[in-house]
């Protein structure tokens, strides 16, 4: 984080944070690379935003270390480190202009007059806040006030941008143009962006790596796909968004997947079982499945009655049950829906044996 | 509507006694001062036109308002180290802090005035100790002038200064203090330019609070100025108590008034009532 211009590469190992009893983070290893858009993503509590705090250096682990392009800066303070911030609520200075709020880190710096005005400049251009510079913070918009966060956060050229769920203030149509924006000065800067939300469609949306947090533990960092298509336990798959979940017996290894009884018929499913034998659970997301008159022969199915049907407009969404009592949901377009319903008896539910995945049964 | 009107009429049944109190010993005595300032010792203008002319009231005008100026700033700096301390500091200096706001508040400023003169005066505890320690010879002029006078009033008047300055720093967001520091400040950097900027306002108000308190001291100048540092109030009792000047005593305190009501008046213009305590 200590040399301007260029990307930093962080190192976490065996990070742990108590307050008193409380554990916050529990032994947590984790690699950002060099320009990475990695997102902490996690509910409320669940340590995401001690690990952006302990980054920022504003918050001391009580384990661990940290090394920033293979240096030690566990014990470094915040005004040394000099990482990025966007705080939520933007902590702008509120007695300051647009332009000394965005001229502040270049001025500690004890930069030349000349290059701030050039840099400040160039970043309100950058952000779109032409012809605000001199307006103070509470007279621009909530989404104006963000930009002169990411704009005073990037000014320096830092190695890392650190953002505390910098959206959650923000209503939707302008999250959405807010973050299309910041995926652009990600793209622009190629700076490390390390970002911390609670909302799963902006982290997949957003990052090239989701890390999940949850009650102080790391549970699993990869791509956006590869931690929805294939998440290692039952929090994360359903963190990520909706999922269904059948019993599933008998399971073992057969070739290069697996297979195992769903009520009584056999499924198979692409991935290994390797942690798993004999019950587990089988996952999979809403809209994978879809719904037909019979499945045929070595697809994989399950015989379910609709219950209950809500219109979304470009789909309906369909509630069913199994015949020994799983409750499923399905996205499938509106005729498919209604043809269901009207027939008021058994549908087929299928999909593709390598959308499925397996879960331990019981725990998470 | 009606849950509206009865909350007014309970509200000024309850403000009632005050309003009535401040009434009958304030403005209608003070209506009768200004009475004075116009008839006494003859009727007309006359009182006024001493004022403008008299190079002892004009001495002691400027001299009131210079002591109320130095106490200012130094009782401003001063609660503003100890508010920082009060407000911001781990829960034993926190506990230090209000000991000392608070303990001056029980004590009379009687009491206090005369802990100075022990003190301060040529054989009091200050000289005595320099002497003994063969730090001076002679003892310094420590009060009956002007110093002591300073000393005393500001000891009073820091209280005063405290509230409005927690007031303004427990409002400000923490996160703007942290987000200075993660963009590269050092510590005393981030208190002169953001932290200091940010409670404006206190600042304001405290200055204010006691400027317009020093303006109307009375006792402690008395005792600790020892006759030699007269300030304005004790001008208008020596007008009114130890000469038949009541006239001339009469319309300083009107002066007073009129010049205290205008700094009020200018001091709510920038901060509001509630910032003040």
């Amino acid at each position: 984080m200590q040399q301007p211009g260029r990307a930093a590469e962080i190192k976490a190992i065996g990070i742990g944070k108590s307050f008193g009893s409380f554990r916050a983070l529990d032994n947590l290893s984790l690699d950002i690379g060099r320009g990475e858009f990695l997102t902490l993503l996690g509910p409320s509590g669940s340590g995401k935003t001690t690990f952006l705090m302990i980054l920022a250096g504003f918050v001391q682990p009580t384990e661990g270390k940290l090394f920033s392009d293979g240096v030690d800066i566990t014990d470094r303070p915040a005004e040394q480190r000099a990482a990025g911030m966007v705080f939520q609520g933007y902590a702008l200075f509120p007695h300051m202009s647009v332009e000394a709020n965005i001229a502040f880190p270049l001025k500690v710096r004890k930069k030349s007059a000349a290059d701030i005005k050039r840099r400040v400049g160039e970043m309100i251009e950058r952000v779109g806040l032409k012809g605000h510079e001199k307006k103070l913070p509470a007279q621009l918009s909530g989404g104006q006030q963000q930009r002169v966060a990411l704009a005073r956060a990037l000014v320096f050229e830092p190695g890392v941008l650190l953002l505390d769920e910098p959206f959650s203030a923000l209503d939707k149509g302008l999250r959405g143009q807010m973050q299309a924006e910041m995926k652009r000065l990600h793209q622009e800067t190629g700076t490390t962006f390390v970002f911390v939300t609670h909302d799963q469609s902006e982290a997949l949306a957003l990052s090239s790596r989701v890390a999940i947090f949850n009650h102080g533990k790391l549970l699993q960092v990869g791509a956006p796909d590869e931690v929805y298509d294939r998440p290692d336990n039952r929090f994360v798959a359903e963190f990520l968004g909706e999922i269904n979940m059948l019993p599933l017996k008998g399971v073992k290894p057969a070739g290069n997947g697996s297979t195992g009884l769903c009520e009584d018929r056999a499924v198979s499913m692409g991935c290994k079982a390797e942690a798993v034998r004999g019950d587990a659970i089988l996952a999979i997301r809403p809209e994978y499945m879809s719904i037909s008159g019979e499945a045929a022969d070595g697809e994989n199915g399950i015989a379910a009655t609709a219950t209950n049907s809500t219109y979304l407009g470009a789909a309906t969404r369909l509630d069913l049950m199994t015949r020994q009592g799983a409750k499923v949901t399905v996205s499938v377009p509106n005729e498919v829906a209604a043809a269901a319903l009207s027939k008021g008896n058994s549908v087929w539910l299928t999909w593709p044996a390598e959308k499925g995945f397996l879960l331990p049964h019981g725990g998470q | 509507m009606r849950s509206y009107l009865s909350d007014r009429m309970g509200a000024a049944l309850l403000m009632a006694p005050l309003l009535l109190f401040l009434v009958l010993a304030y403005a209608w005595p003070f209506l009768g001062v200004v009475k004075w300032s116009f008839t006494l010792p003859t009727p007309g203008l006359g009182q006024y036109e001493a004022l403008l002319t008299d190079d002892l009231v004009q001495s002691v005008f400027i001299r009131t308002l210079r002591i109320a100026a130095i106490v200012t700033v130094v009782s401003v700096a001063a609660a503003y180290a100890i508010t920082v301390v009060w407000v911001r500091g781990t829960p034993a200096q926190r506990l230090i802090a209000e000991f000392c706001i608070l303990v001056p508040f029980w004590i009379s400023v009687l009491t206090r005035a005369f802990g100075w003169v022990a003190l301060l005066s040529n054989r009091g505890l200050i000289n005595t100790w320099l002497q003994a320690i063969g730090f001076i010879s002679e003892p310094l002029a420590l009060v009956r002038n002007e110093f002591g006078v300073i000393v005393g009033m500001t000891h009073f008047l820091i209280p005063f200064a405290v509230f409005p300055l927690a007031s303004a720093m427990r409002s400000l967001d923490d996160r703007v203090l942290l987000a200075a520091r993660g963009l590269g400040s050092s510590r005393m950097r981030t208190f002169w330019t953001v932290f200091v900027p940010m409670t404006r306002s206190g600042i304001i108000g405290a200055a204010m609070i006691v400027f317009v308190f020093s303006l109307g001291f009375f006792v402690t100048p008395a005792i600790l100025g020892g006759g030699r540092s007269v300030m304005i109030a004790e001008l208008i009792y020596l007008r009114i108590f130890q000469s038949p000047d009541w006239g001339l005593g009469a319309a300083i305190s009107v002066v007073l008034v009129l010049f205290v009501g205008a700094l009020m008046a200018l001091l709510f213009r920038y901060v509001r009532p509630k910032q003040l305590i």
